[in-house]
């Protein structure tokens, strides 16, 4: 991974406290994955930051070396890696996920 | 590209022997996969080191030749 790259992926997650790496965006998800934990954030109406990974081939490979994560969607929270799709998903489902956003005091709707 | 249930099946089971494996090929398509797998391996893991070490058994297909696998991990 080049060092723009990794400056890039650092800035978001410092700047903003709930990011999605996705493909597509928020609006125009372009996998179903991706779709499937965007939804569950709009539910929490958690505000949250897509970024789309296919917006450059570097980013798509980044994120993955980045994280030493192989798929797309990944969740971060205050700069910490949550976990893919099925590990939040599953997260959604047993009320871990609104544990983690309480703990780290991000609003969402309880 | 794709791959058979067997070949996912024989990954894991090669990494971890004791696990036991429900797959399902979801559309058919040799490419949109379910897992569960029940490992004592897991035991004392985060969520993440477990999904971690179910990608480490499949050497790098996921994401690559398997397109699309959600996985499961329990404790045994």
């Amino acid at each position: 991974m080049d060092q723009p790259t990794k400056d890039l992926i650092n800035n978001e997650i410092t700047n903003n406290e709930v990011c999605l790496f996705m493909k597509g965006t928020p609006d125009a998800p372009q996998c179903g994955f991706s779709m499937a934990i965007s939804n569950m954030f709009k539910i929490l109406e958690v505000n949250y930051k897509g970024i789309n990974v296919l917006e450059t081939q570097l980013l798509r490979e980044g994120i993955k070396e980045f994280s030493d994560w192989p798929t797309i969607p990944q969740v971060y929270i205050k700069g910490e890696f949550v976990g893919g799709c099925d590990i939040v998903k599953e997260m959604y489902e047993n009320g871990e996920l609104k544990k983690i956003l309480e703990n780290k005091g991000i609003n969402f709707k309880k | 590209m794709a791959m058979d249930l067997k070949e996912i099946e024989a990954l894991i089971k090669e990494a971890l022997p004791d696990s036991i494996i429900v797959l399902q090929d979801l559309a058919g398509d040799n490419n949109h996969y379910s897992a569960t797998i029940t490992s004592s391996k897991f035991s004392g893991k985060s969520k993440i080191e477990q999904h971690k070490m179910v990608y480490n058994a499949l050497k790098g297909k996921m994401g690559n030749e398997l397109h699309a696998l959600a996985i499961k991990t329990k404790e045994q």
